[in-house]
C-alpha cells in the first residue's frame, strides 16, 4: 500500500523500460505515445543515459540498432504512422538478432486517421509489418501496472532471445491514469555474451539453443551484421543450403521457448459456454461485462491474450465446445487467429472502429444475443 | 464508499485534465481505487476537452464515465453535451462565466462564476481549474480538504504551488458555500 501512485500507462511503460536496464532512446514523438519520450528525456540523462530526438522514425530505428549492438538496451516508442516507417528496420533488427523494443501506443488509422483516438488496428502489422518470415513477440498490456511489468518482460524476451520485441499499446491504456504498486527487483535479463575469446567467436552460431552469444561492438569482437542472409561468420551469402540453415533457425528460434513466452488470464473459464477472448483495452468494458452477465445467469468468461504473438492457440484449443466472441476495436484481426483454430462456426465477432472504447453495455447485450 | 464518477467537461487549455489528475491523486492519497482518463481534440487549445475520475473501492475495470454523479462543465458547449440531459440526481457545477443559457433544474444545480473570480482574486485565468476542482471536491464530498491540498501540491506545475493553493481555497470554500440552503449562506 505505502507503494501505491497514481500513474499513467505510458509513465508507467518508461519506468519499466528504465527498471529494465534501459539506458538509450531514440524517437520522433507521437501522439499518444509522446509522453514516453518526454519522460525518457528527463530522466535519461540523469542516468548517464542517451536520448535522441531523430529526424524520423527510420533513423530513429535505426539508432535504437547501433546503440543495441553497442550493448546499450535500447528502445523507441511510435504510434501506427510511424510504426509503418519503421518496419524496415524492424526487420533488420530481427534478421541481424538485435535486441530491442518497440512501443506501438496504437491509435486509429489507417494513416494519420484520428491521432487522439484509439484503435486496436495494428496487430497483424505488429506481426507481419515487416517483409519476410520472421519471428514475433508481441505483449498487450490491459493495465497501468501491466504497462509497467510487460514493459520489463519486453526487454528481457528481447534480450534472451535476441530480436526486436512489440509492445502493443493502445491510447486508452497509454493515457489512463490509475493506482499502481511498482513492484521493485523484478527479474531483468541480460544477453548472453561470448565465453570464447575474440578469434574464436562465430557471431551467428547455430547451435542447440538456438540464439547465439552477442559481443558488444567495441570490446575486442570484430563481425560482420548485415539485413543480407548470412552464416554463422555473419557475412552474406547465396548458398541455398548455408541460407536455409539460417532461415530455418531464425524462424523457429522462439520454437522450443514457447511455454515461457506465452501469457494470458482466465476469468471464470471453468463452467463458460461463452469464451471472450479480448486483449489491450477491449478486455476492460469486457471484464465489467462479465459482472452483469454471471448475474443474468450466463455462463461466460474471459480469455485474454497477454501475449498476442505468438498468439497462445494450443491453450485455446483447450477450450473446444464452446462459443466464441472475439470483440476488438478493428475490423477483426486477431480472431482470425481463433477461427484457424475452430474453423468459423460459432465464432462470433464484434467491432468497433470509430475512435471510441467499447462499452460494457455493447458487450453485455452481444452476449446476450449470441447466447440466445 | 460505493463509488464515484466525476466528469471534468470545457475547452482545451483550461487545464481540466491536470485538474482531474489531482482529483484522482487525492483520491489515492485517501486509499482509494481511481481511473483517470481524457479526451480530447488534435488541438492543444480550443476544441472540446473531457476528463474522466472514477473514485471506487471496488475493483474498476471499464475507465470511462457512464452515470456520472458529478459534472463540471466550463464552456457552453460542454454543458449541451454533458449537462444538459443529466440526471437530476448528479451534481452539476456550471462555471457561469462560460455558460450564460442553462435550463432550469430542480435541484443539484451550481452556477458560479469560477473564471471571473480566478481573474479577479488571482489576477489572471490561470488556476481557474484548481479554483473549479475545490468547487468539485467540497461538492463531491469523497475527500478530505487535506487530501486534496496535498494533491495540488504534488501535481503543480514548479513555482505555482502558491497561487494554485489560493485558488483551491477559494474554490473549496465556494462549494461550501452552494451547498448550503439559500437562507443560510454566509452565515457559516
Amino acid at each position: 500500500m505505502s507503494n501505491a501512485r497514481l500513474m499513467q500507462g505510458n509513465e508507467a511503460c518508461a519506468e519499466g523500460a528504465l527498471a529494465a536496464g534501459v539506458r538509450f532512446f531514440a524517437g520522433y514523438p507521437i501522439t499518444p505515445s509522446t509522453e514516453i519520450a518526454e519522460i525518457m528525456a528527463e530522466k535519461l540523462p540523469l542516468l548517464g543515459g542517451t536520448f535522441i530526438q531523430m529526424e524520423d522514425e527510420i533513423g530513429s530505428m535505426a539508432a535504437v540498432i547501433g546503440a543495441s549492438l553497442t550493448g546499450a538496451k535500447a528502445l523507441t516508442a511510435t504510434s501506427g504512422p510511424g510504426f509503418s516507417l519503421k518496419q524496415e528496420n524492424i526487420g533488420f533488427a530481427i534478421a541481424t538478432e538485435v535486441p530491442c523494443v518497440v512501443v506501438d501506443v496504437q491509435r486509429a488509422g489507417p494513416s494519420t486517421g484520428l491521432p487522439t483516438s484509439p484503435a486496436q488496428a495494428d496487430v497483424m502489422q505488429a506481426r507481419w509489418g515487416t517483409h519476410g518470415d520472421h519471428p514475433a513477440i508481441v505483449l498487450s498490456p490491459a493495465s497501468v501496472q501491466e504497462c509497467y511489468e510487460l514493459t520489463v518482460q519486453a526487454f528481457n524476451f528481447a534480450e534472451e532471445f535476441r530480436t526486436a520485441v512489440i509492445m502493443l499499446m493502445d491510447e486508452v491504456i497509454g493515457h489512463l491514469r490509475e493506482k499502481v504498486e511498482l513492484r521493485e527487483n523484478l527479474a531483468v535479463v541480460d544477453r548472453k555474451k561470448p565465453s570464447v575469446p575474440p578469434d574464436r567467436y562465430i557471431p551467428y552460431v547455430n547451435d542447440e539453443s538456438r540464439i547465439p552469444a552477442m559481443a558488444n561492438f567495441g570490446e575486442g569482437y570484430r563481425y560482420h551484421v548485415t539485413g543480407l542472409t548470412h552464416g554463422e561468420n555473419g557475412l552474406p551469402t547465396g548458398k541455398p543450403e548455408v541460407a536455409g540453415k539460417f532461415l530455418q533457425r531464425l524462424t523457429h528460434k522462439l520454437d522450443p521457448y514457447l511455454d515461457r513466452i506465452q501469457r494470458w488470464e482466465e476469468v471464470e473459464l471453468s463452467d463458460a459456454e461463452l469464451v471472450i477472448v479480448a486483449y489491450g483495452c477491449t478486455a476492460r468494458p469486457v471484464r465489467e461485462a462479465l459482472g452483469a452477465a454471471r448475474r443474468e445467469g450466463l455462463k461466460v468468461g474471459l480469455f485474454r491474450p497477454i501475449t498476442i504473438w505468438p498468439f497462445p492457440s494450443g491453450e485455446i484449443a483447450k477450450l473446444g465446445g464452446r462459443k466464441f466472441l472475439v470483440p476488438e476495436m478493428n475490423s477483426g484481426q486477431l480472431v482470425g487467429e481463433v477461427e484457424r483454430i475452430f474453423g468459423p462456426k460459432n465464432i462470433h465477432r464484434y467491432n468497433r472502429i470509430d475512435g471510441e472504447l467499447i462499452t460494457p453495455g455493447e458487450i453485455l447485450e452481444k452476449i446476450r444475443e449470441v447466447m440466445a | 464508499m460505493s463509488g464515484e464518477q466525476v466528469l471534468l467537461s470545457g475547452t482545451g487549455g483550461q487545464g481540466l485534465i491536470l485538474a482531474a489528475i489531482m482529483l484522482a491523486e487525492a483520491a489515492v492519497l485517501a486509499g482509494h481505487n481511481v481511473v483517470q482518463s481524457q479526451s480530447y481534440g488534435p488541438e492543444a487549445r480550443g476544441g472540446a476537452s473531457k476528463a474522466e475520475v472514477i473514485i471506487s473501492d471496488e475493483k474498476i475495470y471499464y475507465p470511462k464515465v457512464q452515470t456520472p454523479g458529478l459534472v463540471l462543465a466550463m464552456s457552453q458547449e460542454a454543458y449541451r453535451k454533458y449537462g444538459l440531459n443529466l440526471d437530476e440526481a448528479a451534481i452539476l457545477v456550471v462555471d457561469s462565466t462560460y455558460v450564460l443559457e442553462v435550463k432550469p433544474r430542480q435541484k443539484n444545480f451550481y452556477a458560479l462564476p469560477i473564471t471571473r473570480l480566478t481573474r479577479s482574486e488571482l489576477g489572471g485565468e490561470q488556476s481557474a481549474n484548481v479554483m473549479a476542482l475545490g468547487v468539485v471536491a467540497a461538492l463531491g464530498n469523497l475527500l478530505t480538504r487535506e487530501q486534496v491540498t496535498q494533491a495540488v501540491l504534488n501535481r503543480a506545475p514548479k513555482g505555482t504551488a502558491k497561487r494554485n493553493l489560493k485558488a483551491l481555497e477559494i474554490g473549496w470554500q465556494l462549494g461550501r458555500e452552494a451547498e448550503l440552503p439559500a437562507g443560510n449562506r454566509n452565515a457559516g
